[in-house]
Parts: structure tokens; sequence; C-alpha cells
């Protein structure tokens, strides 16, 4: 019978709904937890095991100690053979990297691990391309090709590799500068390769580049936006690239990572966290949400604009969300569609079905979200 | 590589040409002048005729007379013949290659007699502001020519005055417009559906009447996604606007689907047959549920593409559009031919006059020919060479049809070099770069490519079953390099005229122009 080893990286995530933009370091998870934030990983680790289940596929399960594992083993119900040890509370990278190390030498056919880029890297660096290894989405920052689209995919393609219906792939393994990332610059590294079960429609893929030669389908799409903003309305940009470029030649000034509310053409705040949102929708302005597809992956709500929240979402509407992207990025989806994670099943289940991009000046594509 | 001197033939099969394109290394014909050179030199006129007619220019309004003479290039008439003889063999043109790499274009032959006829005097002498009265031939010929047209579509009456594909899905949307402002809709109803496999005109063209466009993807089968147009239409819903088949050569079979859920939304519904070669005879768009259609007479009807015209965008509507068409209409009393100007709500003109009359003729003259059985067996014939093709190209290495997998296309295929690409590093128009090594080529796709890698054939029904096999064996020939000798394909082309061409300024809106004034005034400089 194969053996599935699972590792959770129980901080991962802490940073996102108050708008840290990461956990990494100790400082930061110590704010974030101030601020009210609630680890996710372990019960995102709990979800993919759950689908796991569902799939009536005999396997076994090695998990490491309490938060790093059991727990979720626990929370799904499944007696997991628990080794190793934790060395420090809250857990380290080392702690990550030993675990890994521990799974190999156990014999385990895959290392499913909880986390974000930080963990993929960690991942990287015990194991290499020597086994196979797949991600459970539970970070802020999810630029690595590693990680299933949501927990449940990742169990059913886990699933799926024990039924040997997967090809095996080396993965990228991305990470962006924190530091950077929280100033407003991205550069994402590579950081080496993790060996992943590959099912087309359920990885993340690496994330794009957003070529400068879309600087004129950015001015388009600014300019059909343009005629649909309304004075008094607040209107929340979701970050990257494409909605800053679009910010900008409408003459705002947006951050390029931050979640910004904008309204009567000016910032009003930048850099927003759920709360701060919450407030400005508690005042009964009405709002739209302005979101742009991750490059490669199509995720539009759950990674990297974790602020614009389940209840904000429900708050603003559906029919209030105005996506925008160049064309080239929807094709460069190859068919997939866009999908969101946003942690809320049912404001999940509120978005999926077809929803209007912008992608100029008076054209429009009409694209799934599943 | 079999010698092709000593054997063309192996089993029936031909063996790969060793070919070398023509480089006569001359610059433009304008640097070719030498001052001095001239053309032959024309009798002077008799003496009697000067006295006669007098200054023959006199008539001539002032503001029509040029200052300068023009800037042309001074050369003799052979040298003239001999530049332009030299450019069309540094070119593969239709007349020179098998011709099924422009798959959408439907580059069949046209056979040369009906240029002959369109070259007769009875034709090239005839003014389009001449007396009806004098013209009825040519008016005959375009009455009958719409009556084949209403037949072969089930539409009720077409207008033959758009000048090319483009112009005519611009007369459909204007169309389309005018019948929701007759209804009071028009200011409401402002949203054109189309899906990403049509023609990209059926957008740029409904965008350029003053629609929103909305464009719908496949679905997961590739197929135009019906639950995306169930979601797409509205109050809003102008019209839709659609290929079938689409240019991935899939056929819609939904279709009737389609125009229901448009027409009970409130849209009309118009029918982009640019390319309709594989369905004369077989589908019409009148059964198919649609208010509207075009033909372009430069594929279908096999008058010749003339690098953006002059041609034929027949356009064809249903009986309560007609009175939106644009005027005049050709009309028919039983003893004589009219040009019917009495349309009040007509959308007005499209493009001078009546349409592009030669044109008209090669059409007619081809349709004539073949008549409604041979009309019939052009569409069968274009869609078998189609399949064998696509039989034949699917069992190369690295290439695949992606899309309704295992099902047959109409009359062309979209094929996706991407396990190939993945497979050697090479893409897919570097393979048709190559391929001109061997004396055709392809083209590739509309962007952006929703098909990745792709290209797209289509081999009509001019092609001989011993062509199609020469050029799937160029095609296996030069896949084959792509894994044997990648850094071959990568630095093709080695027998053309000129080398690989810098595509990056086609991409970069700041550096070009599609007009001299354009440039001027994009540039900054005046001259």
């Amino acid at each position: 019978m194969k053996r599935i080893g699972l590792i959770v990286n129980p901080i991962a995530g802490l940073g996102g709904r108050v708008g840290l933009k990461g956990s990494d370091g100790e400082e930061l998870q110590r704010k974030a937890i101030q601020l009210g934030a609630v680890p996710m990983a372990l019960e995102r680790a709990g979800e993919a095991l759950k689908a796991l289940l569902a799939a009536h596929v005999d396997f076994e399960l090695t998990t490491s100690p309490g938060s790093m594992g059991e727990k979720s083993a626990l929370q799904a119900g499944i007696a997991a053979e628990v080794i190793g040890s934790i060395a420090s509370v809250p857990t380290s990278a080392e702690d990550t990297i030993r675990a890994a190390g521990e799974m190999v030498q156990r014999g385990v056919d895959l290392i499913l691990f909880a986390g974000g880029d930080g963990t993929a890297r960690d991942l990287c660096k015990a194991i290499g391309l020597e086994i196979p290894a797949l991600g459970i989405p539970a970070g802020v920052k999810i630029q690595s090709a590693v990680f299933a689209t949501t927990p449940r995919h990742a169990g059913e393609v886990t699933a799926a590799h024990l039924r040997g219906e997967t090809e095996l792939r080396p993965a990228e393994v991305m990470d962006l500068d924190e530091q950077a990332f929280r100033a407003g610059r991205v550069s994402a590294n590579l950081y080496g390769y993790l060996k992943i079960p590959y099912l087309q429609r359920y990885i993340q893929g690496v994330k794009a580049a957003t070529p400068m030669s879309e600087s004129g389908v950015h001015t388009a799409i600014a300019k059909e936006l343009s005629g649909r903003l309304k004075p008094g309305w607040l209107y929340i940009f979701g970050p990257g690239t494409t909605t800053q470029a679009v910010a900008v030649a409408l003459g705002i000034e947006k951050t390029l990572l931050g979640v910004d509310a904008v309204m009567d053409g000016k910032v009003v705040a930048a850099d927003c966290s759920e709360a701060d949102l919450l407030n400005y929708l508690s005042g009964g302005c009405r709002s739209e949400i302005i979101v742009t597809p991750i490059g490669g992956q199509g995720c539009l709500f759950g990674r990297g604009n974790q602020p614009i929240s389940p209840e904000v979402i429900r708050k603003v509407g559906r029919a209030h969300i105005r996506v925008v992207s160049s064309p080239e990025k929807i094709q460069a989806l190859q068919g997939s569609p866009f999908w969101v994670d946003t942690g809320d099943p049912l404001v999940d289940d509120m978005l999926n079905g077809y929803i209007e991009v912008i992608t100029g000046y008076r054209e429009y594509i009409l694209y799934r979200v599943a | 590589m079999k010698d092709i001197r000593v054997e063309r033939f192996t089993n029936g099969k031909p063996n790969l040409r060793r070919f070398h394109q023509a480089s006569w290394d001359e610059p433009v014909i304008f640097e070719l002048g030498q001052p001095g050179q001239r053309g032959i030199l024309v009798p002077e006129v008799e003496e009697g005729i000067r006295t006669r007619v007098g200054d023959a220019l006199a008539d001539l309004p002032e503001g029509l007379r040029r200052k300068d003479p023009p800037k042309l290039p001074e050369m003799a008439q052979p040298a003239v013949l001999r530049h332009y003889d030299h450019l069309s063999q540094e070119n593969l043109g239709v007349d020179f290659n098998i011709d099924v790499g422009q798959g959408t274009c439907t580059m069949k032959y046209s056979p040369k007699v009906n240029d002959q006829l369109a070259r007769m005097p009875e034709m090239t002498e005839l003014h389009p502001l001449q007396d009806e009265s004098t013209v009825q031939g040519i008016l005959e010929i375009m009455y009958r020519f719409e009556q084949i047209l209403k037949e072969i579509s089930g539409m009720d009456r077409f207008t033959l005055q758009p000048g090319a594909g483009s112009a005519a899905i611009y007369t459909n949307a204007s169309i389309i417009r005018a019948y929701h402002d007759s209804c009071r809709k028009g200011d409401q109803r402002d949203e054109v559906i189309t899906t990403i496999f049509s023609h990209p005109s059926d957008a740029a063209c409904a965008k350029v009447a003053g629609y929103k466009v909305i464009t719908l993807y496949p679905d997961a089968d590739g197929y135009p996604d019906l639950e995306a147009l169930k979601a797409a239409v509205s109050e809003r819903t102008a019209g839709l606007l659609i290929t079938n088949p689409e240019d991935t050569g899939i056929f819609n079979p939904r279709i009737a689907e389609f125009t229901q859920i448009v027409h009970a939304a409130g849209g009309l519904c118009s029918y982009d047959q640019a390319n309709a070669n594989g369905l004369l005879g077989i589908t019409r768009a009148r059964e198919a549920g649609f208010d509207l259609c075009h033909f372009n007479l430069h594929k279908t009807f096999s008058t010749p593409h003339g690098c953006g015209g002059p041609a034929v965008g027949a356009t064809g509507v249903t009986r309560e559009l007609v009175r939106f068409l644009p005027v005049p209409l050709v009309e028919y009393d039983g003893k004589k031919y009219s040009l019917n100007y009495d349309l009040p709500e007509s959308i007005g003109k499209i493009r001078p006059f009546y349409g592009v009359a030669p044109v008209i003729l090669k059409a007619y003259a081809w349709v004539m020919a073949l008549g409604a059985e041979g009309l019939r067996e052009v569409a069968e014939v274009a869609v078998l060479n189609n399949n064998y093709l696509m039989k034949k190209v699917l069992s190369i290495r690295g290439v695949s049809a992606p899309y309704a997998a295992g099902r047959r296309r109409v009359e062309q295929v979209r094929y996706s070099w991407q396990k190939l690409y993945e497979e050697t590093g090479i893409h897919s128009d570097e393979i048709g770069v190559r391929s001109a090594d061997y004396g055709v080529h392809f083209w590739t796709s509309h962007h952006p490519y929703v098909v990745p890698e792709p290209c797209t054939l289509e081999p009509t029904e001019s092609y001989s079953i011993e062509e199609l096999d020469e050029y799937a064996a160029i095609l296996e020939q030069v896949a084959g390099e792509a894994y044997s000798d990648p850094d071959l394909v990568r630095s093709a082309p080695h027998n053309s005229t000129i080398h690989k061409i810098d595509h990056r300024p086609f991409d970069d809106p700041q550096q070009w122009a599609i007009t001299w004034r354009a440039y001027l005034r994009k540039t900054g400089e005046s001259r």
C-alpha cells in the first residue's frame, strides 16, 4: 500500500487577511496574531485529507507531531503514524526541513505539505526531486507552480496519483522577497523544482509575467472602465500589474500589491486590510471590486488579495465585481476556468458561473469561474 | 532523400523536391529609374485632329490639375516588365505553390478563363455612371447572381455592394443597428456577442459600428459554449455575429439553439459565411435561423484574393430586413433591369456604386460552369480533401488537432505543434518558415493563439491527392528535422529570397501607421 507523508506549516497564511502580505519572520507572525489572524494551514490540510478519503483509495499516512500534521489527520479522522519531533514553538523552517528528511527515510511515496511559497522552498531544500510532493495552498503568497488550486483539489490530485492517473513533472518553486513585496516591488526568484503529480486543471501555473507591450491594452481597458466609474462610489482595486496599470491610466496612484480603496478618482486608503474595507463598506456607500486574475493560473480571489475577504465580497455583491485582463492573459490559461478560493465555500459557490472580463475598449470576454 | 531528377514518385507518392527561390537582388522600382530613360513613344496626334479638338485638358477644372508632374521612376518598358516578373518569382504566391497553408482564406484555384472574361472590353469599358439602359448586361448578371446567392443561403435579398468581408460584416452590424433603431431599442441594445474562434473581423467590425463586444470562449470540447451564450444574452443584446464552422474547422451542431436563444432575447443573428466552402448545397443560413449572412466572393466563389481588394462581400438578409439594405438594389420588372434607390430606411452606402463588377462576373461565370450539383461537389471534395489531409498530418510526430477529439472537421483544421514544441523547442512559425525551403508555407492563426503553436490548413477542392501527399510529406520532413536537427529548422529559411524578418515593429503601435498622414503625425515629421 502506498504511503503519503503530510507536513503542515502551522503558521503559514497568518499575514493574509490582516493585509500583511506574508508571514515570514517571528516579529511579523506576532504582529499578525495581534491583529487577529487565525492560522488556517491546519484546517486546510484537514480539508485536503477529507477529499482524499472521499476518493476511496487505499493509503497509509505518516505525519509530524501536533500542529505540524497530527492535528489535521485527527480532524479528518485518519489514524496516522506520527514520526519525529518539533524543536521550536512557533515552528521554524528547520522543523519543516527536518520533517521532510524523516519522511524520505520512512519511504513515503509522496509528501503533501500545507503552506505557502516559503514552505515550498523548505521542501525543495530538503527533498529536491527525490520524491514527489504536492502543496496544499495555505500561504499568503502562492507564486510557485507546486500547489494544487484548492485544498480539495490537492486531495483529488493525490487520489489520482495513488490510482496512477497522473504524470510527474518538475514544477517551479518561486518566492517573492517579502520585504520587497511589502515595499511595493515584485521580485520573484526561482528557488528550484519539486516533482509534482500533474493533472492539467488542478495545479497553479507559475505566474506569467505581464509583458510591457500590454500597456496599450491597459490604456484601452482604462478607457472602457472610466466610462463606468460613478461619483461617490467606493472602488476596491485588487493587487497586480494589470489593476495598477489600469488605475495609473485613470490617473489613480494605486499600490502594486496592496488592495486600495478609491473614490472620485482618488485613493482614499492604500494597502487596506479586510477590517479597513469592511469599515468603509459599513458606511453604506455603493461599491465595486476591480480585480485581475493571477497570470498563468487564473485565480480571482484568495491569492494575494485576501483583504477582499468573503465578507467584503458578500457586501459588494457579485454583480459589482469588475474583472480586468489583457486578452493574452486569458489565452494563457489555455481554457482552464478562473477559480476562487476565498475560504468560504458559500462565497466560492456564489462566484462560480460566467463572469464578464473587460479586455479592452468596448471589448469583453465572458469567462467561466469554476 | 530521393533524387527527384531520377525519380519523381516512389510507390505513387511524390518525393521531396529540391527547391530554391529566385533572388534577383534588386531594389524597389523607385530606386531603379534613371533620368532620361523612357518607355515607348506614342505617335504625335495628327494636325487635323489637334485643330478640331483644341486643348484637350482645357475642360479639366483648375483644382484637379497637378502643379508638378508625378515623381514616377524613368524606365524603359522591358526593364519594368523584368522587374515585376522578378518580384513574382520572389514570392510564394497561390499559382506557385500547393497553397493549402492559408487556412480560413480558401485559396482555391481560380480558372484563368474567368479572368479572361473580366478582361473583355465589354467589361473593362463599362463605367458605373453610365445610364442604366446602356448597362443592362452587367445588371442582368448582378441580378441573376443575386438569385443564385438567395438559393444557396435561403435569404430573401442580397446586396453586392460591400467591397470585402469586413465591409460585409460592418454592413450586417449597421443593419442590426438600423433594425433596433426602428424598434426604438437602438440605445438599449448595445451589445454584440461573438465567439473567440469566429473570424476576428466579427468582433472588430461590430466594434467599429459602435457596439460593445462580448466574446465567448469554447466549452471543454471546443464547441461554442451554449451555457456561456445563455449567460451573455440580455435586454442589451443587439445581435450574434458568428462563424460556423469556426476557424478550428469544427461545425457547431447546436447552431439552431444559438439562434433561438438570441432571438428569444430580442437580438438578431448574423452568419459570417465568408468561407462557406464546405457547406455549399449542404446547409443554409436560413434553416439555421439566421437573419443575415455574407459570402466572400474572393473565397468560396473563386474570384482571386486581391491583396486587400477589390473584392465583394455579398450580404444577404431576410425579408424583414430588406428595407435596411444599402442602396441601390438591382431590380427586374420582367422587361428591363433597373437600380432602385427608393429605400427610405436604408443604411446608405457602404461603398460607391453597386459592387465590384468584374469580381461579380467572375463569380457568376464560376457558378454557372459548375451548376447546382457542381457546387455541392465543390463542398464535398473540399471536406474530403481536408479530412484526408488531416489523417495524413495527424500521423506526423508532434502535431495534434485540439478539441472535438476523434471528430472530423469541415473544410479546414487548426492544428497545434505544442507537443513538438515541448519536445524540441521548435515553434510552429519556425516549422512554417522551414517549409518554405521546400516550396510551401503555412499560416499559424489569428492572435491571440488560443490554440498553442497553431497551424491552419485548408486544402479546398483544388488540390489532387498527389499534391496533398506532397504537402504532408514536407511537413513530415520538417517535423523530423525538428527532432533530429532543431538548429537546421531554427535557422531556416536557407533557400529563400530573404532571410528572417524582424516582426517586432509590427507588434508595436508606436512604430507603424496605416496611412502616410498617420505616419507623419506619429513621427512629428512634416514633409
